[in-house]
């Protein structure tokens, strides 16, 4: 399953720290991160709750730059 | 600009003032250092605690950090200088902070106006779709709420927001936003219409055929803002280059600051730690990898953006980089260089017969509207082109006995006077010969009362843009063009031999034309793309087999969007040439990008080490190869047509 989420982040190099921490998130299968259009696009691993891995993506992400935002709903 | 860009707005300024009126107070020693962690603070606070949350959470080598340890040891320093009783340097540390945060800003502010300027050009998406009350009255609506089969009224001016069929109103519509096509185009009563589309002149209505999500704008508007999710090489290339750079950097600047003055200390020499930890913090700003990881998604995302107002779309930046290195382009034949529509292309009268017609309309005239009458009945695409050819209106009553002969063609009498029309074989059961040269396509002769009166060439007709199109390609570097066709060889070879294509294979089956594709593709050398271009109804197995799928004329079909790599949305094969123009131009400043930074810093870098390089270059190097990495990227979105 693959979901496609708004995003708000500032910089280039801070998208690309997203994607990297996304991705290593358990029940994601892939993460791309798109700066220009603000948007990331996870693709889930097979019967994994979506909603639950993308607090945890949220979280990683939080992490790794504290000013971003995942629109979640 | 944003509220928060307003709010680095101000403390840039502030920070600006504030250090011209420190320039000009006196040196008050320790004092100073106060003074000057004023500004240092406003403009820095959030870089610091960046830096700081980046440290706790085990994510160290940023920028943020790079500036935090760079402006930090530039203020201590200062600070140590102080004490020692010299004068110390603070204006570099805050102007390094302030010189980081103008680029930042910049940064931001242009990339978010280019990002707004490609939204706009894309900017296709209905807000609305007006339904009739029972009292006459319109009603907005959001177009997702529009179920199939809703009656939609489309006002000048309007967008049409959902695919449907005109039931009401003639109107003329302008596809630009769609097409690239500034030519408007006219529709009525029963045609198709397709959403993203403007109406100019009348009131439409429109039935819906399909849903909003499923409608040709949403689907286009789907397409191009996932497009940057499909990263290039060079994308992925600086991705993985930052993740070593930055940390590289960073143990070198430390080997800097420690190294040399252990070597002095054993040489017996003064250690000199300030003049190495100072070369050491100016490498650190130096090396921030901004204008790489910045410009290059902005270039392929203008490239992208700027190709989509031209009409093409591209479903990824890797797919913008395959077009670039594009030497071999393998084109399906009909409806790709030809308009995939029959025509009568040439009208023989032979003369013997031509002498024996006194009507006042000539012998070409009668012969023409004898033919379509014998076709009359017919609903052949043949017979409809003979009818279409002659143009008027058919009263069939005149028609009578008529006889299909199959294979061979139809006869009947026309006003009581007996007419064939068909191939060879039906004239020579009538026992009539008839010319065997006659040119490409396929030929109705016609037998009037008997005596053989001469043929109709009928053929698919070549596009009229197809042999620049083909001469555009071999001018942009394509090494061989193919065209693959189920079509037979005479008709092949001359559209071929027409258009200056090098290779023609003919009469294929569509399985045919996959294994032709990967016959080609073993051929091509590495680093050389083929590229498939088809209409995309019935290529889909090769579309996705090539390097890069090509769909055209593809409105309203969404096998092609599917299946194909770049949609040409209308039908011109121009836009080839275009788009592989197109594509080298963004690469060109994406290589431009990646050599003009890594050299700019590489100097720096070694000059900085040596200590020749001062923090002022360094912050040039920094953030003034990003403004012009920038700048440089921004030009992909402008398209000369």
């Amino acid at each position: 399953m693959k979901k496609t989420y708004k995003i708000e982040v500032d910089c280039a190099n801070c998208a690309l720290k997203m994607e990297e921490a996304a991705k290593t998130v358990a029940g994601v299968a892939d993460a791309t991160v798109a700066f220009m259009t603000q948007k990331m696009k996870v693709e889930f691993v097979e019967g994994a709750d979506d909603k639950e891995v993308m607090q945890n993506v949220l979280k990683a992400c939080k992490k790794v730059e504290d000013d971003c935002e995942i629109f979640l709903d | 600009m944003t509220k928060k860009q307003k709010k680095v707005l101000y403390r840039i300024i502030i920070t600006a003032v504030l250090l011209v009126i420190l320039h000009f107070v006196p040196d008050l020693g320790v004092f100073t250092f106060f003074l000057y962690l004023i500004p240092y603070g406003i403009i820095g606070y959030d870089i610091l605690k960046k830096a700081f949350k980046g440290i706790r959470n085990g994510e160290v080598f940023d920028e943020n950090f790079l500036m935090a340890v760079a402006t930090v040891g530039a203020m201590a320093l200062a600070l140590y200088e102080e004490i020692k009783g010299g004068t110390g340097e603070f204006t570099e540390g805050v102007a390094v902070m302030l010189f980081y945060q103008i680029g930042e800003l910049f940064q931001a502010v242009a990339v978010g106006k280019s990002r707004k300027n490609i939204t706009a050009l894309m900017d296709i998406r209905p807000d609305y779709a007006n339904i009739e009350k029972e009292d006459g009255s319109l009603e907005q609506v959001d177009p997702d709420d529009v179920e199939i089969g809703t009656v939609i009224v489309v006002c000048p001016g309007e967008k049409v927001p959902i695919d449907g069929k005109i039931i009401q109103g003639s109107s003329t519509v302008n596809t630009s936003a769609l097409t690239g096509e500034s030519v408007p185009r006219s529709v009525s009563e029963g045609d198709e219409i397709i959403s993203g589309c403007v109406n100019l002149s009348g009131l439409l209505k429109i039935e819906t055929s399909k849903e909003f999500g499923e409608s040709t704008v949403s689907k286009i508007l789907d397409l191009v803002e996932n497009s940057s999710m499909k990263k290039s090489r060079s994308e992925n290339f600086i991705s993985k280059f930052a993740k070593y750079y930055t940390p590289a950097v960073c143990y070198s600047a430390l080997a800097l600051a420690i190294i040399p003055p252990i070597f002095n200390l054993i040489l017996g020499n003064p250690m000199a730690f300030d003049v190495w930890i100072i070369r050491a913090l100016t490498f650190l700003v130096i090396s921030c990898p901004c204008a790489l990881v910045i410009s290059i998604p902005l270039s392929f995302f203008g490239g992208i953006g700027g190709a989509s107002a031209c009409g093409i779309l591209v479903k990824g930046s890797n797919y913008l980089e395959a077009m670039a290195k594009t030497k071999y382009v393998v084109f399906d034949k009909t409806g790709t260089l030809t308009k995939g529509v029959f025509q009568v292309t040439k009208t023989y009268v032979d003369s013997e017969w031509a002498k024996t017609i006194t009507t006042a309309n000539g012998a070409e005239a009668t012969f023409l509207s004898l033919a379509a009458y014998v076709e009359g009945f017919s609903n052949h695409p043949i017979s409809k082109s003979i009818k279409d050819a002659y143009g008027k209106e058919l009263d069939l009553s005149r028609v009578t006995e008529v006889e299909e002969v199959s294979g061979h063609g139809v006869k009947a009498k026309v006003d009581g006077v007996s007419v064939a029309a068909g191939n060879q074989k039906l004239m020579r059961a009538l026992g009539l010969s008839c010319p065997a040269d006659t040119g490409v396509g396929t030929v109705v002769h016609v037998a009037i009362d008997g005596v053989y009166a001469g043929y109709l060439l009928i053929s698919d007709v070549i596009k009229d843009q197809a042999k620049e199109a083909i001469a555009g390609l071999k001018a942009a570097g394509v090494k061989k063009t193919v065209m693959l066709t189920g079509d037979n060889k005479g008709v092949a070879d001359y559209v071929a031999s027409t258009l200056g294509i090098d290779q023609v294979e003919s009469e294929l089956l569509p399985a045919d034309k996959v294994t032709w594709v990967e016959k080609l593709l073993n051929q091509k050398e590495k680093g050389e793309n083929l590229a498939f271009v088809g209409d995309g109804i019935n290529d889909a197995p090769v579309l996705s087999r090539a390097d890069i799928g090509i769909a055209m004329g593809a409105l309203g079909s969404d096998a092609a969007i599917e299946a194909a790599d770049i949609v040409l949305m209308d039908d011109n094969p121009i836009r080839i040439a275009l788009t592989m123009k197109i594509a080298r131009k963004c690469l060109t400043i994406v290589y431009e990008n990646i050599v003009f930074a890594l050299a700019v810093k590489a100097v720096c870098l070694v000059l900085g080490a040596f200590g020749v390089a001062n923090m002022w270059m360094a912050i040039f190097a920094d953030v003034g190869v990003m403004v012009i990495a920038v700048l440089n990227a921004i030009r992909c979105l402008k398209v000369k047509q």
